[in-house]
């Protein structure tokens, strides 16, 4: 027996409960098991989840994972994909990991939570039960806000990219059919959005690409926000410098609709705009499981949670991290604070499956690095911790900041970054 | 059942006063390093350009946080980071990453 599962069910045995009785205790679902943990979502945030409670509990508690792909491709690094010097491949990692752990990875889709019952019923048509249920459903798109693009055709032809994998190939694949002298347009909705910077970087890497294979081609970036939502004096200074005559930013451009066969974007108050590859990014809200299991509570858009544990505020055993929630003051939605989201939650489940109090003082950081170049990176880094008077996470006063200029040295900490947190999520 | 709940009960308050003795989750320590992960590899133990923390000196751990928060030694990252956790929480996480196998 390992030294974490005996711990764990020492814990238990504090709290009253015994493994022994929980064959005939109807509270307790896994056969076997010191509970039945389901995650539904496998990537920053419930693939970590997932990992630390079987890790923390030795195996004690049973943990499945619902997920959809058939492996994990990352966002973070995924822009690099875009302009050229890495693949798919490069940032795809294998569900195994967490199957070795003994995680049951479900390939499969979770159609509806029943929270009285303590249920999922799968795409397949299997029902799985839980103790306490883990929601990492990341983003839906607000396609009622691009009305031209509510069909399959447009979105085939206008793609967003912003979940990697097959779309972020097939950008790839229009910005090498472009001809040179073209005008690839990046359509940002208004914050909050996943990966603040992201958009940026993006139109980074499309520059770099363009500079050395299409020089004639230009990047335009359509804000939907008043200013750069994050990075700006960095991203600023590389558009000005490193990539001056290509690309080009206009704040205040809020998408209004799309004409997908002229690739024309329409806005709010700016005049239409015409590409040779349009790329928008939809307003977006909580996965659709979080609506259907009555999570969602802030804007008809996001999940709030309790910040000690990552419990929704409304529906009890039912625990939402990553993307999907509704972030607390300067936290970024990113796949590292899911991953942190995660942990805290992993830990917050355990503790109530035990009966102990929750962790009074969780504390959280964020970092994220963005490529310039395919080797300069800039990053912004910030800390986290729960204000009890609040009850929410605020920056820790004095700490954070961003990388005082593009450098390499950060290109080799970025890359060890993306290994370290693929193998902290996924192994 | 009644008194398997007394017993319960009487239980958890004996976890609560010991948890409250020790001042915190007696699993502060692990949900602390957890924060440092995601760079630095699970349990301290890193793949790539980022150093390895698990079976790391205490005292060096210790040194090397309060230099990164005064500023002394420099960064990218670090300096920026160690300046949101307490000296309370630099010797926690410290003590836990020491008592990792490297």
């Amino acid at each position: 027996m390992s030294m974490q599962r005996r711990e764990f069910l020492k814990a238990l045995g504090a709290a009253g409960i015994t493994t022994s009785a929980l064959g005939g205790c109807a509270a307790m679902r896994g056969a076997g098991h010191a509970g039945q943990v389901v995650v539904i979502g496998g990537g920053y945030g419930g693939a970590t989840a997932a990992k630390y409670i079987a890790m923390w509990s030795g195996g004690a508690v049973a943990v499945t994972l619902v997920e959809p792909n058939a492996a994990f491709v990352s966002c973070p690094m995924s822009n690099l994909v875009l302009g050229g010097s890495k693949q798919i491949a490069d940032v795809t990692v294998s569900y195994d990991g967490l199957t070795k752990r003994g995680i049951k990875v479900l390939r499969d889709t979770a159609t509806a939570v029943d929270a009285d019952k303590r249920t999922v019923r799968l795409a397949s048509g299997q029902t799985l039960s839980y103790d306490r249920l883990i929601l990492s459903p990341g983003i839906d798109f607000l396609y009622n806000q691009v009305p031209a693009l509510n069909n399959d055709g447009a979105q085939a032809r206008v793609l967003h990219a912003w979940k990697a994998g097959p779309q972020t190939v097939a950008l790839r694949q229009q910005l090498e059919a472009m001809h040179d002298g073209g005008v690839y347009a990046i359509s940002i909705p208004r914050a909050p959005y996943r990966c603040p910077p992201g958009p940026y970087e993006r139109a980074c890497q499309v520059a770099w690409y363009f500079k050395r294979a299409k020089p004639k081609s230009k990047v335009l970036i359509l804000d939907g926000n008043e200013d750069v939502t994050s990075k700006k004096g960095l991203f600023t200074k590389a558009w000005n410098e490193e990539y001056k005559g290509i690309v080009e930013y206009r704040p205040n451009h809020v998408l209004t609709d799309v004409d997908a066969p002229t690739l024309t974007a329409k806005f709010e108050t700016a005049g239409d705009v015409k590409a040779d590859v349009l790329n928008v990014i939809p307003p977006h809200r909580a996965g659709a499981i979080a609506a259907q299991a009555g999570v969602i509570t802030a804007n008809n858009r996001w999940c709030e949670v309790d910040f000690l544990s990552f419990e929704s505020i409304k529906v009890k055993n039912i625990y939402v991290v990553g993307d999907s929630i509704q972030i607390a003051p300067a936290m970024p939605k990113s796949g590292h604070m899911a991953n942190q989201h995660g942990k805290v939650a992993a830990a917050a489940v355990l503790a109530s499956l035990a009966e102990q109090p929750v962790n009074p003082t969780p504390i959280l950081n964020n970092t994220c690095y963005s490529f310039i170049t395919d080797r300069d990176v800039v990053h912004v880094a910030s800390v986290h911790h729960y204000d009890r008077d609040k009850k929410t996470l605020v920056t820790v006063a004095g700490s954070g900041g961003l990388s005082p200029a593009m450098n390499p040295l950060e290109g080799e900490y970025a890359w060890a970054w993306a290994r370290n947190i693929w193998a902290d999520a996924l192994t | 059942m009644r008194r398997f709940k007394m017993l319960t009960s009487a239980l958890l308050v004996i976890n609560a006063g010991l948890v409250a003795a020790q001042g915190a989750d007696h699993h502060l320590g692990r949900s602390l390093a957890a924060s440092c992960a995601n760079c630095h590899g699970t349990n301290g133990a890193s793949q790539g350009a980022v150093p390895s923390l698990a079976g790391a000196a205490k005292a060096d751990l210790v040194a090397k946080m309060q230099e990164f928060k005064s500023g002394k030694r420099p960064g990218t990252i670090m300096p920026q980071l160690a300046k949101g956790y307490s000296d309370e929480q630099i010797e926690t996480v410290a003590v836990w990453f020491a008592a990792q196998k490297p």
